[in-house]
């Protein structure tokens, strides 16, 4: 028989730890690897170096004078114009003269404060939302804001109901149109998709078929089939010879529907990771249907969902650029529009870049915004 | 036997009469007649796939039947989601793998039914709640989350649980089956308390300790039906099928 001493604990063997051990696995562990790295170096060789040049080296900034928050800030004495710019750079002037357009399109001058006073507020939502987490009532506070901010964005941007002179839809234009179909697209879409996974799931036949049936014809048609249809198709239903229901609803009827199916996929996904052991205790205890599903499978289907659902979310914000085949003016479309002006023909590489960094910055950010949503409300893991 | 005594003065809680269940072709149930008293322990006991846990399931309707009456407290069980309800209510179920709520806290897991379906208000669902949770030993462990807590804490709080709403039955399916030998004896701890309150119970289990110590009946289930039916003594003692003889040798050689 033995008997052991007790062993110390230790903290693990410092290894080689540094720059050139991260490179050596990382980048050059095998010959493969190394011929990897090699290419990819050559090609960032060959296009980074003249992607700076046309952004920054040869480009313009003489924007003028700009007033910034009070302070005149100078770039030049006069703005570039579109044919001193030159054609080696960009040319920035151009962006800086239709930033208007880029922004809000068509909306008029005197009353921008309304759509400014709307992307504050997002801006605020996405703050307060982590901030609330330990708050009593954390779930109250998100509920009402997510109710209440869609009510005053859209008496803000849209006007009427005697309070604000009205603004008509075809005026949206712009990063403020491109806000409007993706945040309307997602948050009328989400209670229809969540609807829909539940009705897929149904033990009632008829439900079960009817979202079946739509879930897997919306997934099959392509957005853009959907949008003509809503277009052109939903008003013969809707109002028979009549032309007038607007046009941006009748395509945000059509986004919200197409975005239901997929979130309705993305939270069938969730509900089926659920265990059967949770829907049985709750019937044990005597919930009703509409309760188990609210406070016990949602609450925790949805959390695994959540980056499936940015995922999706994101995917239809960039589809948002498609309403420009139905002549709605969305950011992206403000690229042709702007650049028909005949003084600054031929500017289309700086609008579609532009375009490019905003969406990345957005999106990038929305989805690094989610990550950290996530880690913050996951609380049920935690030891 | 004080079994005699409790069958000639109490009135049957659960009357189960011919019943048959099948999972496609499968004859999972058959036959079964079981009559339970108000406040008699009953344990079920068999080989796996025997359709114990699926006896007891059909108790709260978590399994339909295809045939066969079952009456709780009353209530005959059909598909009316009213009468389910109702009878869900009096009859609270204890899982083997616990099935707590893991987004909610521990005593938001017990005031759920009580404040939902029991339309109690928040502050005395609260109050049982601690008072539950301090009977099973665990209150300060109210405001944690049921993934922080030990395999037997998670099932005293299921057992804390199921009580929240005060039950008249309460069913066990296998409820230490999951749990680390050293868990086992403060879950049973627990139920052997519950038994001495007079609250109507049937556990499914192997704890045969248990069964001897507080069973006033133990059911022995194979093949879908009741092979043999005792009280404790006689049960182990003397079993009379040859089916019972040989399961027992089996699980008391160890």
């Amino acid at each position: 028989m033995s008997v052991y001493d007790q062993q110390a604990t230790r903290k693990p063997p410092i290894s080689q730890i540094g720059a050139i051990l991260w490179l050596r696995t990382n980048l050059f562990s095998s010959w493969i690897n190394t011929v990897l790295t090699a290419t990819s170096l050559y090609f960032l060789y060959l296009m980074i170096p003249p992607l700076l040049d046309w952004m920054f080296f040869n480009a313009s900034f003489s924007f003028g004078t700009i007033n910034f928050f009070g302070f005149d800030i100078k770039f030049s004495e006069e703005m570039a114009t579109n044919s001193n710019c030159g054609r080696v750079g960009a040319c920035w002037p151009y962006i800086y003269e239709k930033l208007y357009m880029y922004t809000y399109g068509f909306y008029p001058r005197t009353e921008t404060w309304r759509p400014n006073i709307v992307f504050g507020l997002t801006a605020l939502l996405f703050v307060i939302i982590p901030l609330v987490k330990n708050y009593k009532y954390k779930n109250r506070v998100i509920l009402s804001l997510i109710v209440i901010y869609p009510i005053v964005s859209y008496v803000l941007i849209s006007g009427g109901f005697g309070l604000l002179p009205v603004v008509e839809t075809h005026l949206w234009g712009g990063l403020l149109l491109t806000l409007v179909i993706a945040s309307v697209g997602i948050i009328v879409s989400f209670p229809i998709g969540v609807v829909l996974a539940l009705g897929r799931q149904s033990e009632l036949r008829v439900i079960k078929l009817f979202s079946t049936l739509f879930i897997e014809f919306v997934r099959a048609v392509p957005l853009i089939t959907i949008l003509f249809m809503a277009s052109f198709v939903l008003p013969l239903f809707l109002e028979p010879g009549n032309n007038s229901v607007d046009k941006l609803l009748r395509a945000l009827i059509g986004i919200a529907l197409f975005q239901a199916a997929y979130f309705a996929e993305v939270v069938r996904g969730g509900l089926q990771a659920i265990p059967r052991g949770q829907y049985e205790a709750a019937d044990a205890i005597g919930l009703s249907y509409f309760q188990k599903n609210a406070l016990i499978v949602l609450p925790q289907a949805l959390k695994i969902s959540i980056p499936n659902i940015v995922g999706s979310s994101i995917s239809l914000f960039k589809d948002t650029t498609l309403v420009l085949i139905i002549g709605l003016l969305d950011m992206l479309a403000m690229v042709g529009l702007t650049t028909a002006d005949p003084y600054w023909l031929g500017r289309e590489t700086e609008g579609y870049v532009f375009v490019t960094i905003v969406m990345w910055v957005m999106l990038y950010s929305m989805s690094r915004y989610s990550r950290k949503l996530e880690l913050r409300f996951n609380t049920e893991n935690t030891n | 036997m004080s079994t005699d005594k409790s069958k000639t003065n109490k009135t049957n809680i659960i009357e189960i009469s011919k019943l048959n269940k099948w999972y496609g072709d499968f004859h999972a149930l058959k036959n079964i007649d079981l009559e339970v008293k108000e406040g008699e322990i009953i344990v079920v006991c068999g080989p796996s796939g025997s359709g114990k846990s699926t006896l007891i399931r059909c108790v709260n309707f978590l399994e339909k039947f295809q045939e066969g009456t079952v009456v709780v407290s009353g209530t005959e069980l059909t598909d009316d989601a009213q009468k389910i309800r109702k009878i869900r209510s009096e009859v609270a179920m204890v899982f083997q793998h616990f099935n707590l709520f893991p987004h909610l806290t521990i005593v938001d897991n017990l005031t759920l039914a009580p404040i939902w379906v029991h339309n109690e208000t928040k502050q005395e669902a609260r109050e049982k709640a601690l008072k539950l949770l301090d009977r099973v030993g665990i209150r300060d462990q109210a405001e944690k989350y049921p993934n922080q807590l030990s395999g037997g804490q998670q099932q005293r709080v299921a057992i804390a649980r199921s009580l929240c709403t005060s039950p008249k039955i309460m069913l066990f399916d296998e409820p230490t089956s999951a749990l680390d030998p050293e868990m086992i004896s403060e879950v049973l701890d627990v139920m052997v308390e519950l038994a001495k309150e007079g609250i109507t119970m049937i556990c499914v289990t192997h704890e045969m300790g248990f069964a001897k110590k507080v069973a006033n009946r133990i059911i022995f289930m194979d093949e879908g039906q009741i092979v043999e039916e005792n009280d404790p003594d006689k049960f182990f003692n003397n079993a009379e099928s040859n089916r019972l003889k040989m399961f027992l040798s089996q699980i008391l050689t160890h």
